[in-house]
């Protein structure tokens, strides 16, 4: 058994990683902290789950997230996608294994996966909105946030949603309060059966080594861990019990890379667009001068409102 | 569980059938990852459904729901033919070599003594052959015809891999797989745990579901060691308490019995409780039964129980039925016959079967009184919810009164595991409004009661007058106080009978276990099972160290076990005839020349000589059962008998329908679908799903999340063939009513093939009704039949028939 999740501290704690420790900072130029903290990871291990979604439970409960009561679709993925109050998701694929004709049921937890190499943060116009720490954990911050949804477009793994309450992107955020003061993520602090593990980068990856040992014991010749060295590698990574077609647990890359056009927008575009940027911060403001200041109308009350809802009130 | 969840992680083999461990139990499933990960172990699921468990299994073979017993039998036939057996665990600790009396037979699916107007046997040649020395007639070289393993091979014989197929659907090839892991188990150094929970329970034949695989067990020499034994998941976090405190309405605590009406008085009622042995030297440890009898009616009685008396047995209800138990209490409803119900923590307008009927007869009560920590279907019954629930409040009469009361969270107290641990736990916050403890609520109806039996007379008031009630707040007992009365303590000092001077027992002190019970009344206990657990030394069901010394999964001062901190049950047999442990690497118990000794309190008088002593010390034969002889309503041995609503006829006998002893009320039987019904052709069976927990959560916000909505599964093939789209609405009905549902077309289920007939699955998940935050939906009790297992009553909730059709949904109001 991997050792369990610590208890919390009762004492006031110290945050073990803050400000001081960020490598990376969108649209900003920062010096990387040095020596970077150790390297967290959450290991999802697909072979142990049981699809139970207390991860799910879990993370809308310590983060304090109100989703809809949906509909039932035909699945038992429910909600049927992230959304920007559910930052994980159990997707349930029923894949029917072409060499053994036996039936197999895959549980992925989906979510962020914490990319070392992090497209959102790369594609993010707005300073400061995505953050990475030296541990590796990437996390939004939201007041800087503008909604553009230049994330979900950088993102290899289609994981930020913008919430339309308040118009600003939502994803995991590995509970980084949580591990600031030496706790596991609420997702591995919920699951019974361990198939969510955390800890450091290294302890997980040599953990994983065993798991793998195990299931080709089992007859999956194919189990390897899910690490994908496009995005750097990821501060969450899985046990498949089929690592040669990550495609068949609902879709789950098997090549991801930062779109091309979020690199090229880094490289010279980047400078480019400053220029029309320059003219078009110009333009606002002769528009300003000319056709006055933008006025909320009482239609645009009302639909803030019914976006809003009574829950939020 | 004859073992605790810890446990589990020792075991080689899991198999679960009759459950759906991954689901339903997704905390203590962790222990099956556990013996997965580190001791490699397999796990086979059998299921109708692909479940949740079986997404983590090694192997997965579908089996028909309803026809477990054909296939158990098929394994007992299977090992008994390649020489599966652990044959010095049979030889020593089962009755393989009991003579069973010659009149006893078995012929086209019934035993001696049927009288099928009575739907009853006459049992008196279920038994052994008596030797002139007053024990059991045994034959030890397992030559003669009518040893019980003879009697046994004979009898499952026809279940042979492809009657086994032909019955239960299972491809021959899977069943033949199954058999041959489970085979392996035979082997001393392996063991096989069986987990299993309501997937068996709730047939006709429940009983014998789990009758047959404990038989297997024993032949596999799987009980009583370590990664072994019959472990039932318990359905509530403290429905294993409710049965140790004898809240069944024949039973009294630790599973004594209620005296009947034949009994009128304590000598004709110990008279068949006796329990001699049946060999010599056995413990027959029941022969206790006085004690533990007498012991209880002390502490309900005090000092007006008394030995002039009879320790007050008068006052002790006696039954004129074999039980009240849910189907007769909702028939005597229905009939006008109970006018008065208390429902108690339970919803049964979803939880019991036939909601039509259920409903009916609540309107017909004078007087319901519902407990409950939430609003439920039960308290609004009369409320109409449109299709959901149909109701005219103006023609209902039915007083109803909702005493809203606190929730596990918000009470002290222990709650008993399915591993029989009694862990004490602490109010995690405050009640909200007005809600009141159970036990606030229960003195208060005691006390006003016997305050008007005080002043008005009354019939009988004697029992409720004198009911011992001693506790410092009579308003509201603490759980401490309760607790301490259910271990028990010391009424008279008891003189040490070697030294007169000394006091072997001490009025006033607390019980250190039942083993110092006496028959006597100079003691009271309140369930001799618990005794133990709250003594001198303080509260040991509040002990919280998880050290484990040997790392054998008993974790002994972690909580109280019952009986008497004992880990596994039938311990003793962890180890050959000599006393020696079958598994060096799985040490549980051994004999060291003088006593018993090792990991667990041992399950025997510790100075009990290995060879002398039997390991089954609660059967006055000091062995196991491969014959039942006559415990069971339906036989000795294990039949496989179909559904009272089958799509198919009995294969092995065709005039036998259902269990032939199951009780059916007239009217219910009426309202049975024919066999192979061409209007209900399809198999149903109803579960739970892990995101919810029975009818409580659709109360919760987030769970009504991870699953909203009313569905039922059906296989791609059935979808397409009845045009039935993923996700869109279906009409399910069986003969007692008719639901809509989204539908889920899954590869999870497959049709079957049975007795060369297609048999198709429907999916039916229980976890909808019209209170909740959750989309209002239909409980699957409007389609299940009103019928109970023959020896418990536990309703047929999992194998019925239904049709099925696309449907547009319900109309948009």
């Amino acid at each position: 058994m991997f050792p369990p999740a610590p208890n919390p501290p009762v004492a006031p704690t110290q945050a073990k990683f803050g400000d001081k420790d960020l490598i990376r900072r969108s649209a900003s130029t920062i010096t990387p902290a040095s020596p970077r903290q150790t390297e967290v990871a959450k290991l999802i291990d697909v072979s142990k789950c049981i699809g139970c979604k207390a991860c799910q439970a879990a993370c809308l409960e310590w983060n304090n997230l109100h989703e809809e009561i949906g509909t039932f679709n035909g699945t038992y993925t429910n909600p049927p996608d992230l959304t920007p109050a559910s930052f994980t998701l159990m997707r349930f694929t029923e894949w029917v294994n072409p060499e053994t004709d036996n039936l197999e049921w895959l549980i992925r937890k989906d979510g962020c996966m914490h990319c070392e190499d992090p497209g959102c943060l790369k594609a993010c116009p707005a300073p400061g909105a995505i953050v990475q720490y030296s541990n590796g954990i990437v996390d939004f911050v939201h007041e800087n946030c503008i909604g553009c949804g230049y994330c979900i477009k950088g993102c290899p793994f289609n994981i930020p949603r913008i919430s339309k309450v308040d118009n600003k992107a939502y994803k995991c955020t590995l509970c980084s309060d949580r591990v600031a003061v030496g706790q596991w993520p609420a997702c591995a602090k919920a699951c019974p059966t361990q198939a969510i593990a955390f800890g450091t980068k290294a302890e997980m990856t040599k953990w994983a080594e065993g798991r793998i040992t195990d299931l080709k014991s089992r007859g999956y010749k194919n189990a390897g861990l899910y690490d994908p060295p496009g995005v750097g590698g990821t501060h969450v990574m899985y046990v498949l019990q089929h690592a040669d077609k990550p495609e068949i647990y609902a879709g789950l890359p098997n090549n991801p890379r930062i779109s091309p056009v979020v690199e090229i927008w880094k490289g010279v575009t980047k400078y480019v667009g400053f220029g029309f940027i320059g003219l078009a911060a110009v333009a606002g403001v002769l528009h300003h001068l000319v056709a006055g200041a933008n006025r909320v109308s009482a239609e645009d009350e009302a639909n803030a409102e019914k976006l809003t809802g009574s829950d939020r009130s | 569980m004859t073992n605790s969840w810890t446990d589990i992680k020792n075991t080689d083999l899991v198999v679960i059938m009759g459950g759906n461990a991954a689901e339903a139990h997704p905390c203590g499933f962790k222990w099956v990852t556990e013996a997965k990960a580190t001791r490699g172990a397999k796990l086979v699921v059998v299921d109708p459904r692909f479940t949740r468990s079986a997404a983590v299994a090694d192997y997965y073979a579908p089996v028909r729901q309803g026809s477990d017993i054909a296939f158990l039998n098929g394994v007992i036939n299977y090992c008994i033919q390649n020489n599966k057996v652990q044959w010095e665990y049979v030889k020593n600790f089962t009755n393989a070599n009991y003579l069973v009396k010659d009149g006893f037979t078995y012929q086209d699916g019934l035993f001696t003594g049927y009288d099928a107007e009575k739907r009853d046997y006459n049992r008196s040649t279920w038994d052994y052959q008596i030797g002139p020395d007053g024990y059991a007639m045994v034959d030890d070289t397992l030559q003669n015809p009518r040893c019980v393993w003879n009697l046994l091979k004979e009898h499952v014989s026809i279940y042979t891999p492809d009657m086994v197929s032909r019955i239960t659907g299972t491809p021959k090839d899977k069943f033949l797989k199954v058999c041959e892991m489970i085979g392996e188990c035979s082997s001393p150094t392996k063991t096989m745990t069986s987990m299993y929970a309501l997937g068996w329970t709730q047939h006709s034949k429940g009983s014998q579901n789990i009758r047959t695989m404990a038989m297997l067990q024993l032949i596999l020499g799987n009980i009583g060691v370590r990664g072994g034994g019959m472990n039932a998941l318990r359905g509530h976090s403290n429905i294993q308490g409710l049965t140790d405190i004898g809240l069944m309405s024949n039973l009294i605590p630790g599973y004594l019995t209620l005296a009947t009406e034949r009994e009128p008085d304590l000598a004709t009622y110990m008279s068949t409780r006796g329990f001699k042995p049946l060999r010599p030297n056995q413990m027959s440890y029941w022969q206790n039964y006085k004690k533990f009898f007498v012991s209880f009616q002390k502490a309900m009685f005090g000092p007006a129980a008394t030995a002039e008396n009879s320790f007050a047995y008068d006052w002790l209800p006696k039954m004129d039925v074999p039980s009240y138990d849910i189907l007769r209490a909702f028939e005597l409803m229905k009939q006008g016959k109970m006018t008065a119900y208390f429902c108690q923590g339970f919803n049964p307008l979803q939880a019991f079967p036939n909601k039509a009927k259920l409903a009916e007869a609540l309107g017909k009560l004078k007087l319901l009184v519902i407990m409950d920590p939430l609003e439920t279907e039960t308290a609004r019954f009369w409320e109409n919810h449109g299709i959901y629930n149909e109701a005219d409040p103006a023609k209902i009469q039915t007083e109803v009164i909702q005493l809203p009361s606190t929730c596990f969270a918000e009470d002290e107290g222990a709650l008993v595991n399915s591993g029989r641990w009694l862990q004490w736990h602490w109010p995690g916050g405050s009640p909200p409004g007005e809600a009141k403890s159970d036990v606030w609520i229960m003195s208060q109806i005691t006390l006003r009661l016997r305050a008007l039996y005080q002043k008005e007379g009354g019939a009988f008031p004697d029992p409720i007058l004198n009911l011992t009630w001693n506790y410092k707040d009579p308003n509201e007992p603490t759980p401490s106080e309760l607790a301490k009365e259910m271990n028990g303590y010391v009424v008279s000092d008891v003189a040490d009978p070697n030294d007169p001077t000394k006091k072997l027992l001490e009025a006033g002190k607390q019980l250190s276990g039942f083993g110092v019970l006496r028959d006597d009344g100079s003691t009271a206990c309140g369930n001799w099972i618990y005794s133990g657990s709250f003594t001198e030394a303080g509260n040991m069901m509040a002990r919280r160290d998880n050290s484990d010394p040997g790392d054998t999964g008993a974790y002994s001062n972690w909580s109280f076990s019952w009986p008497a901190n004992r880990r596994i049950l039938y311990n003793r047999a962890s180890a050959d005839i000599n006393g020696k442990p079958w598994d060096d690497t799985r040490k549980l118990l051994w004999w060291d020349g003088a006593k018993w000794t090792g990991y667990d309190i041992p399950d025997i008088a510790p100075a009990s000589k290995p060879q002398d002593v039997g390991p089954f010390i609660m059967n006055p034969e000091g062995v196991s059962r491969l014959f039942a002889r006559g415990m069971m309503r339906e036989g000795p041995f294990p039949v496989h008998y179909e559904p009272f609503e089958s799509p198919v006829a009995n294969a092995i006998a065709p005039k036998v329908r259902g269990n032939p002893v199951a009780r059916v009320f007239k009217d219910d039987f009426a309202q049975f679908a024919e066999v192979a019904s061409p209007d209900f052709p399809y198999a149903a069976t109803s579960y739970r799903l892990t995101e919810h927990f029975h009818y409580w959560t659709k109360n919760n916000h987030v769970n009504s999340v991870l699953q909203p909505e009313f569905f039922v599964e059906i296989s791609e093939e059935l979808a397409k063939e009845k045009g039935i789209t993923n996700g869109g609405w279906v009409r399910v009905w069986s003969k007692r009513g008719s639901v809509l549902a989204k539908a889920y077309a899954t590869k999870r289920i497959r049709p079957m093939t049975v007795d060369g007939k297609t048999v198709h699955i429907v999916g039916i998940p229980i976890h909808w009704g019209f209170v909740g935050a959750a989309k209002k939906g239909f409980g699957a009790n409007v389609l299940t039949p009103f019928v109970g297992d023959a020896n418990i009553e536990t309703p047929e909730y999992k194998a019925f028939c239904v049709n099925i059709e696309a449907s547009t949904g319900p109309a948009v109001a």
